[in-house]
């Protein structure tokens, strides 16, 4: 009997030279592994199931502050710096490797109310609720001597935020009126106002560096251009708007965090509609940042949580809440767009994973591979129905959950109640409002 | 110096004019001032008097000007009175000074020229102003944004963004802003410049000079006259054919117009004939072009008895032969005018009858290839005709193969008249198809005697197969169409509020187990919904079970064994291409391969086994029989007694035969129509957006 023997041509598996990429012998012929999509979808399905299970975000709370945290601002050059004002007017600066702080400065009397750091990362300014500018330098005083400020500005009025603009020796607050001011004078080169109500905060455009978003406590946002000393238009929402962040990687975008739950992502040369709602919140947003990918954004609220959302969903892809953690003040996103930092009310400031279930640390290149490979496979996979059931799992409080719940049904009730009037009116009299357009009241021009 | 006199003179005059006016309305005032003055006044009155006659001392009598040297008690708002020059203004004087005097020509002139001048607006408010500039501001600001939306929009697009972002090299400008900034400096670049530009070439857009372009223009003498004589002609046909169409329609026969009608309608057969021979493509669009009218035919109801005409013609018809005649007529041309197309019909047909003679059999490959019990068996039994397949179209596979052999042993059966006959509409048919499937391959006309049947099978077959695909290609639009408008559906649906993208509870899931209760937890949730899925998996394959019936009939004697099928290789395989030497060898070589294969999987009998998998299967589908004796009623009952036969039959509930198994004529499959739920918890029920 003649029996065959397994005889291989090394031509085919041995390299030429070192540098040759090594051959793999595999035939990727679909007929060949008809179970080829079956073992991957096992995979997926453990993958998304690894990543639930080492889904822990929360990295740190550095604790120190003595009041509430109501602001917090990045260092522009290094990492490890933070910046942070609190309710009693102390300011401190911590490191994040080593979680501690690395000083503290008691900088106003009353509310820390906003904080910048200039966009070289010498210096920092602080406004209070003791209607002063403050300017600090970055770096501590040397032994002996004292902790004092570069310059501090008298105001005529309380100032409720401030934003240095990204390139030049200017910065802007506001108050009464939006006030841009030169570094070097102690008035404002120009002030700009329109309507009577006090302005919340004030936001510099990073790329088109001249312009500037405010929102006021009279349900507006306004964009104003520092060149032509002029405001150029207003958008009148539903309710107060706490808070706008203008997206790093496009000029005309921005996002609104608005008191009605919501977050608006406006195109601001198109007011009269936002380009996205972000629903998800059950109270009011406090804060927004973007990530500096421009991608996604994360928003603090009063509901006790934080969540991050993509821009271009309307639905968050992750809520952070710990039961520590209560209303949340203030947040930033990290400039190497890994870390979220909250500040909240019972003054602690923590540290989050952009990522939850990312690995800290080097990675060996073969994890890297396997991370890699893991990914594409739950991308691959995503909308099946076991895999998406798992990833989209979050737990929640209980309280915030009913809260949800609750709001829910609200909705469901109100557009009940919407179509029902449609369905027994004239047609055409009650017409479809799109969920865009029902919140902006008018805008001014 | 006297131009400068001049206009002082000039304005004294004007405002003298003015101070009469004044002096009009203030007249009574006037007397009663002067009288109270005159005490204080009187030397100073004197000294005017002295002046005066000084003054009229060179014979001209002149306009006094009035002046006021010093405070008095009345002051006229344009700062001039009357006082002093001593005479009482009447009435008279001022209305006619103008006319008289020469002098005042240019004050009039000077009131015409303000009066045609016409006022200043009043400046707008400022809040007006303010918003002006906010506009303009914000339209120039958006503009200068708008210069990011390219780089926006290609980041948005970007299948993938490593951050940080590089920067990308900025292209090559193009030529004509590389020469605005560029000059010749060197005398050569100068001289070549000044070349090019003498020669009007183009310094910066590579294309023709204007000599070129003009020329290019330009058009002969001959060429106008040509084509003036082409237009002349095009205007004359015009509008004799014009004349021509007015002159028919105003005929009135209607046996004219039939007749017209009906020339028409042929033609445009024989075009559409024609045109399936040459360009089929045109020819389906014609195609589409009758079914449309046959459409609107059927929605129009033209010629149905519904018309105002066809009632009139119903009432008559009892009486009227005529009437009755010309009714049925109607009938009929609306069945001929809604009829669908005879040929396509027919042709689809014959594509559905092919289809479930030939696709199950490419089916059972595929499951010997792939998804067979064992692979390692099947695999190599089937191989080398799989092979085959892909070498020489002019040998067909397998199982193909000894189909047509079955045939053709009834062929052999038949006499051979009947052989010949067939052969005939074998090659009609190929034919037509070969017109359908706009297939260029010319097939002769003549079937001759000696061509052997199994060439015209095995090009029937390669036809069949190039149908095939052309008519999946063909249904794939109309079932996406299908599902769209379902899409459409669902998504209007969903459309009212996004999905959230998380699913938040109060429960945490930390563990593997937790994760692995969430996926039952779905799991059981899809459950409810199956009744519905399967419902419409049946709706969408009740029409393949149609195509499949009649031809399960006719192959029920033909029924392979299985077992043969796949253990012992049937002759026929050999095709006449092959030199027999050659397959001779082969055949032993696999017969040892088979031999060793079969050594090796002594023990398991993955045949049987599959066969019986297959019986259970089939008798766990049917519908079972309902037994609703009760043994005992009406008679004994006990151990060992059964109820009686007539009793047993009549109170049995035959089920109704279900309809035939989709695997009924394919031998190593076992289709399941039962949606699976272990399986449909893992699948995605509707297309991800």
């Amino acid at each position: 009997m003649k029996v065959k023997m397994l005889s291989r041509n090394p031509d085919n598996y041995v390299r030429e030279t070192k540098l040759d990429l090594q051959r793999v012998p595999r035939n990727y012929d679909p007929t060949l592994h008809p179970f080829e999509v079956s073992r991957e979808y096992v995979r997926a399905l453990n993958a998304t199931k690894l990543e639930r299970v080492f889904a822990k975000p929360f990295l740190a709370s550095l604790d120190g502050h003595r009041d509430g945290v109501n602001c917090l601002a990045k260092h522009p050059k290094s990492l490890a710096t933070v910046l942070s004002g609190a309710c009693d007017g102390e300011v401190r600066v911590w490191n994040l490797t080593k979680r501690k702080c690395i000083r503290t400065i008691q900088a106003h009397e009353g509310f820390v109310r906003g904080i910048c750091t200039r966009f070289c990362g010498t210096s920092f300014f602080t406004v209070g609720d003791d209607k002063t500018v403050k300017q600090w330098k970055m770096d501590a005083p040397g032994y002996g001597e004292e902790e004092e400020p570069l310059h501090t500005i008298l105001g005529k009025t309380v100032y409720t935020g401030i934003d240095h603009h990204w390139k030049d020796p200017a910065f802007a607050t506001c108050g009464q009126q939006v006030d841009i001011w030169d570094e070097q004078r102690t008035s404002p080169i120009c002030s700009m106002t329109w309507g009577f109500d006090s302005i919340n905060s004030v936001k510099f455009n990073p790329i088109e560096t001249s312009l500037l978003g405010s929102c006021a406590s009279d349900r507006n946002i306004v964009l104003y251009d520092m060149r032509q000393a002029t405001p150029l238009k207003k958008v009148i929402l539903d309710m107060r708007t706490n808070t706008i962040c203008w997206n790093p990687m496009e000029a005309f975008t921005f996002t609104a965090a608005n008191e009605d739950y919501n977050l608006y992502t406006f195109d601001m040369r198109a007011l009269d509609t936002p380009v996205m709602v972000h629903m998800d919140h059950a109270s009011a947003v406090l804060d927004v940042d973007y990530s500096p990918t421009g991608r996604e954004f994360v928003s603090a609220s009063f509901d006790k949580s934080i969540r991050i959302f993509p821009v271009d969903k309307s639905r968050s892809r992750e809520v952070y809440h710990t039961r520590r953690m209560q209303h949340v003040i203030c947040v930033r996103w990290t400039a190497d767009s890994k870390y979220i930092m909250c500040g909240s009310d019972e003054m602690n400031i923590r540290l989050w994973k952009a990522n939850a279930s990312e690995k800290l640390g080097v990675l060996a290149s073969r994890e890297r591979a396997a991370q890699e490979y893991n990914q594409k496979l739950k991308e691959k996979f995503q909308h099946h129905p076991n895999i998406k059931r798992i990833a989209r799992h979050r737990h929640l409080p209980k309280s915030l959950y009913s809260q949800i719940q609750e709001q829910r049904i609200m909705r469901e009730a109100r557009r009940r109640k919407e179509l029902n009037r449609r369905k027994h009116s004239r047609p055409g009299s009650v017409p479809v409002v799109s969920e865009r357009k029902k919140h902006v009241v008018a805008v001014v021009k | 110096m006297k131009a400068a006199e001049q206009s002082a003179t000039r304005v004294a005059e004007g405002l003298l004019a003015l101070s009469q006016q004044e002096e009009l309305v203030d007249l009574p005032n006037h007397a009663l001032s002067a009288s109270e003055d005159e005490g204080d006044s009187d030397e100073e009155r004197k000294h005017q008097k002295l002046l005066e006659s000084i003054g009229s001392l060179d014979g001209k009598k002149r306009w006094k000007l009035a002046e006021r040297s010093e405070a008095c008690l009345k002051v006229s708002e344009f700062n001039v009175s009357s006082e002093g020059s001593g005479e009482k203004l009447l009435l008279l004087d001022l209305l006619e000074p103008s006319k008289t005097s020469s002098s005042l020509a240019a004050v009039k002139k000077q009131l015409s020229r303000v009066k045609s001048k016409k006022a200043v607006e009043l400046p707008l408010n400022k809040e007006e102003v303010e918003r002006i500039h906010r506009e303009v501001a914000f339209n120039k600001t958006s503009q200068t944004l708008s210069k990011w939306d390219p780089i926006v929009v290609k980041n948005r697009q970007a299948e993938q963004l490593v951050f940080p972002l590089e920067k990308e090299q900025p292209d090559f400008a193009p030529i004509e802003h590389v020469l605005s900034g560029w000059k010749a400096r060197t005398p050569l670049e100068q001289e070549v410049f000044n070349l090019l530009c003498k020669n009007k070439q183009p310094l910066t857009d590579p294309l023709l000079t204007p000599m070129e372009k003009a020329s290019l223009k330009a058009m002969s003498l001959e060429e106008a006259k040509m084509r003036r004589a082409e237009l002349q002609r095009a205007r004359a046909l015009q509008s004799y054919y014009e004349a021509r169409a007015r002159r028919e329609k105003k005929i009135k026969s209607k046996k004219y117009h039939k007749i017209v009608k009906k020339g028409k309608v042929k033609k445009a057969l024989k075009e559409f004939e024609q045109l399936q021979k040459v360009n089929p493509a045109a020819a389906l669009e014609e195609l589409e072009k009758i079914e449309k009218a046959r459409m609107m035919e059927r929605m129009s109801l033209k010629h149905q008895n519904s018309g105002k005409w066809a009632k009139s013609k119903a009432i008559m018809a009892k009486y009227d032969l005529e009437a009755r005649q010309a009714m049925q007529e109607q009938l009929a041309k609306n069945k001929e005018l809604t009829q669908k197309l005879q040929v396509v019909s027919e042709s689809e047909e014959e594509n559905g009858a092919e289809e479930g003679e030939l696709v199950p059999d490419a089916v059972n490959e595929i499951q010997m290839c792939a998804a067979g019990p064992n692979p390692w068996m099947l695999r190599n039994c089937n191989s080398d005709a799989n092979d085959e397949i892909q070498k020489d179209p002019e040998q067909p596979p397998e199982p193909v193969v000894q189909e047509f052999c079955e045939r053709e042993e009834d062929e052999t059966l038949g006499t051979e008249e009947e052989i010949l006959l067939r052969e005939f509409e074998e090659r009609r048919s190929l034919r037509k198809r070969s017109e359908l499937s706009q297939n260029a391959e010319p097939v002769g006309s003549q079937a001759t005697k000696d061509s052997s049947t199994k060439e015209v099978l095995a090009e029937l077959k390669a036809l069949t197969q190039k149908l095939n695909q052309k008519n999946c290609q063909s249904q794939k639009p109309k079932v996406s169409s299908v599902r769209t408008t379902c899409q459409v559906q669902k998504q209007e649906c969903a459309l009212e509020e996004e999905e959230p993208l998380l699913l938040q509870r109060p429960e945490r899931a930390q563990t593997l187990e937790d994760l692995e209760e969430l996926g039952h937890e779905e799991y059981s949730e899809t459950k409810e919904i199956p009744g519905l899925v399967l419902e419409g998996n049946q709706t969408e394959r009740a029409p393949n079970n149609h195509t499949d019936t009649p031809k399960g009939k006719k192959k029920k004697e033909q029924m392979i064994d299985l077992q043969n099928l796949l253990s012992t290789k049937s002759p026929s395989v050999k095709s006449l291409a092959v030199p027999t030497s050659v397959e001779e060898l082969e055949d032993e070589e696999e017969k040892h391969q088979k031999q060793i294969i079969k050594e090796a999987f002594a023990g398991d009998n993955v045949i049987r086994d599959f066969l019986k998998e297959k019986e259970e299967a089939v008798k766990a589908s049917k519908p079972k029989d309902v037994d609703l004796t009760l043994p005992g009623w009406g008679e004994w009952g006990g151990i060992g007694l059964k109820p009686s036969a007539k009793k047993r039959r009549r109170f049995l509930i035959k089920a109704p035969e279900g309809p035939p198994r989709k695997d009924k004529n394919l031998p190593n499959v076992i289709i399941s129509e039962k949606r699976n739920i272990h399986a449909a918890a893992h699948q995605i029920k509707h297309r991800p957006k």
